[in-house]
């Protein structure tokens, strides 16, 4: 996984509740098997005027130009401000690989689905909740001053504004810890190999039946 | 003080905790299908890692399978990125050394419907699978959630899963269910109460006297779309209804285990006096039949009222999500629900297509016929041994008589992943778990309803309140 320290990019807002992520990848897009390549589908059905199959060259499609992130000046935005509930519905990690791949290493909101959520920390992708009304000035700010751009800063667990601005996050310790420094949590698990033998050997004595 | 339901389950499966209470959960059962895992098994390659305990797993193809005939197996698959994926899980499968029931199996079916099916969903068990509605498998009293493709590779390698504990929310539905009034009925209800955000960080035990009426068909309906109210799990006590549904399924433990196994799962109940974080009440008697309206779960009304003006909503965003909602639906504020006019029918998906779903619809459709201006009525069974009920018992034919098309079974237009799909501008009334914008199809437009209300609609070509069909004449 690719390492999140401190990032200082362009926003883009998307200012709609609820986002799903069958909004964010559409599923026909689900049936690659591989982990890449879905930046150029990410909003696809708001994204482009004409519907679209795996395959396809995406550039030859006509842009929606009323979709917000097609106008230029969020062209290569890495930064996506968001509304209430980002990320609902499937479980589809493809949702946070196209993200990731169209650019986007953090995603703020003032809150997300937990599936999303924690799909986003297994991908070198930061989720930070604020509360809705710095979410409003950050909109505001966005919107009134082209190429708007925010630091983000997660040893201090802050986002800086170009005014100077600290806004304080929350982060889990340990997901803090592996987006750092990039770690692959399987290797992590794996160091508690004993413990997890001895659990199932236990296990096994207490309620066999879950070993059939 | 006690513990709920929920506590316990985790206290049980904790293999180590750190002190900011980052748990490594032990996992029991892990549900595979053919979308969300062919990066996982490539990355258990690409490290040189085995599965931990292939017995724990069970996968089956059921996203991409073709719902029309297709006794010639994989190579009935038209769409070849639909055929590879289901290629690559059979491979995996055999490569990893893991149980699948392959598209021709007669137990192949969706991925939610054969765990509990097979007795491969026990109480008191962890469930996991990448699909967000692995919480149906919590109506057996086990703690069952969905994750990511990047934890499925987890699960496989370890049998573990890095986790959090959530919140405690309890949904009580108190007093007797109407006659024409579901299970579907009563969680719209719920997620139309607490919205689609509501449980977002709480595991949510759904219970009362109505819960505990419902078979454990309607109890996996609930706990299906806990998902929909943001709950990641959904689950129910265990009483004499879940265990007589497991008693004798071909996973179902045997012999001496047998009584072993039922007098532990007669503990996976809350204790009288465990805290909850939330609770929510919803009298049973108040639930009618459900319509959804918009493109969010949350957007619900009962069948005989009007679609929602977003003018008498004051929250900005809120209202203007509304708009977008009914602009999407091509639906005007104070439309009677029960004037709009359908397109396309679909009876199935993880969330109703159990047998007791198509005897509902088979019920309402008998000695009737799909309306005129209702081009496609599907009905789509979760497994191939539902269909094999549904068969013996004669429903197939009810059906098809009536004019629905009777199909193989797989999520078919649930999520439109194979060539069931709604076409731009078509409207549907479907038994499935999300109404989101192109959930169904590019363009689709979809109302979610229970399998009878939807049977109903087929018949009538627009949307009917159930309970008045009792003395309409066929």
């Amino acid at each position: 996984m690719e390492k999140f320290t401190r990032l200082d990019a362009l926003v883009a807002p998307l200012d709609r509740a609820n986002v799903d992520t069958d909004a964010i990848i559409p599923k026909q897009y689900l049936k690659s098997v591989k982990r890449s390549g879905f930046g150029p589908n990410l909003f696809d059905d708001w994204r482009y005027l004409t519907p679209g199959e795996p395959g396809q060259d995406h550039s030859q499609r006509p842009l929606n130009p009323d979709f917000v992130l097609n106008q230029p000046r969020y062209a290569g935005a890495q930064i996506l401000l968001a509304r209430e509930n980002f990320g609902c519905g499937s479980s589809r990690e493809h949702a946070v690989w196209a993200l990731e791949d169209a650019g986007f290493r953090v995603v703020i909101a003032p809150s997300f689905a937990d599936i999303f959520f924690n799909n986003c920390f297994k991908n070198g992708v930061l989720p930070v909740v604020v509360d809705g009304a710095v979410l409003d000035r950050l909109f505001a700010a966005v919107a009134a001053q082209e190429g708007y751009r925010l630091q983000v800063d997660l040893q201090a667990q802050q986002l800086r504004t170009p005014d100077g601005e600290s806004i304080a996050f929350e982060v889990d310790e340990f997901r803090k810890y592996c987006l750092l420094n990039g770690l692959d949590d399987i290797g992590l698990t794996l160091q508690r190999a004993e413990a997890i033998g001895e659990y199932e050997r236990r296990r096994r004595q207490e309620a066999p039946w879950l070993f059939a | 003080m006690g513990a709920t339901l929920y506590d316990k389950l985790w206290q049980a499966h904790r293999v180590h905790e750190d002190a900011d209470g980052t748990t490594l959960l032990y996992i029991d059962r892990h549900l595979v299908h053919e979308v969300t895992s062919p990066q996982a098994f490539e990355g258990l390659r690409l490290a040189g890692r085995k599965p931990w305990r292939t017995d724990s797993v069970l996968a089956v193809p059921d996203h991409n399978v073709p719902t029309t005939p297709r006794g010639q197996g994989v190579s009935d698959i038209v769409d070849p990125v639909s055929r590879l994926q289901v290629e690559t899980l059979d491979q995996n499968c055999k490569e990893f050394g893991i149980r699948e029931f392959t598209m021709n199996d007669p137990r192949q079916g969706i991925v939610h419907v054969i765990g509990p099916e097979q007795g491969a969903t026990l109480p008191g068990m962890t469930v996991v699978c990448g699909d967000s509605h692995t919480s149906t498998h919590g109506a057996f009293g086990a703690l069952a959630f969905g994750i990511g493709t990047s934890e499925v590779e987890h699960v496989l390698a370890t049998q573990c899963l890095i986790q959090k504990k959530s919140k405690n929310m309890q949904v009580r539905v108190e007093g007797q269910l109407g006659p024409g009034v579901t299970a579907k009925d009563v969680v719209l209800a719920i997620i139309g109460e607490i919205g689609t955000a509501g449980g977002t960080g709480y595991a949510i035990e759904f219970a009362g006297s109505a819960i505990a009426a419902l078979s454990m068909e309607g109890r996996m309906t609930v706990c299906n779309m806990a998902i929909e109210a943001g709950a990641r799990a959904g689950m129910v006590a265990v009483d004499q209804t879940t265990i007589d549904y497991i008693a004798n399924r071909p996973f179902a433990p045997r012999g001496e285990l047998w009584p072993r196994a039922v007098a532990a799962w007669r503990e996976l109940v809350s204790d009288p006096d465990a805290h909850f974080d939330r609770v929510v009440t919803l009298p049973a008697e108040a639930i009618a039949p459900q319509v959804t309206w918009g493109t969010s779960p949350e957007m619900v009304v009962a069948v005989d009222a009007r679609v929602p003006d977003p003018q008498q909503v004051s929250d900005p965003v809120k209202r203007e999500g509304m708009r977008k909602a009914l602009a999407y639906m091509a639906l005007e504020p104070g439309t009677a629900v029960q004037d709009i006019a359908l397109d396309k029918v679909f009876i199935g998906s993880c969330t109703n297509s159990r047998i007791e779903d198509l005897r509902a619809a088979a019920a309402v459709a008998a000695g009737r016929r799909v309306a005129d201006n209702v081009k496609l009525a599907l009905v789509v069974p979760g497994s191939g041994l539902v269909k094999q009920q549904a068969e013996a018992e004669g429903l197939h034919e009810i059906f098809m008589a009536a004019g629905f098309q009777w199909r193989e079974p797989g999520c078919s237009m649930c999520l439109a992943m194979n060539a069931d799909r709604l076409e731009a501008g078509e409207r549907c009334a479907s038994t499935s778990n999300r109404n989101f914008e192109g959930r169904q199809g590019a363009g689709g437009r979809t109302h979610l309803v229970s399998p009878a209300m939807a049977a109903a609609a087929a018949v009538h070509g627009h949307f009917v309140d159930v309970r008045a069909l009792e003395t309409e004449t066929r």
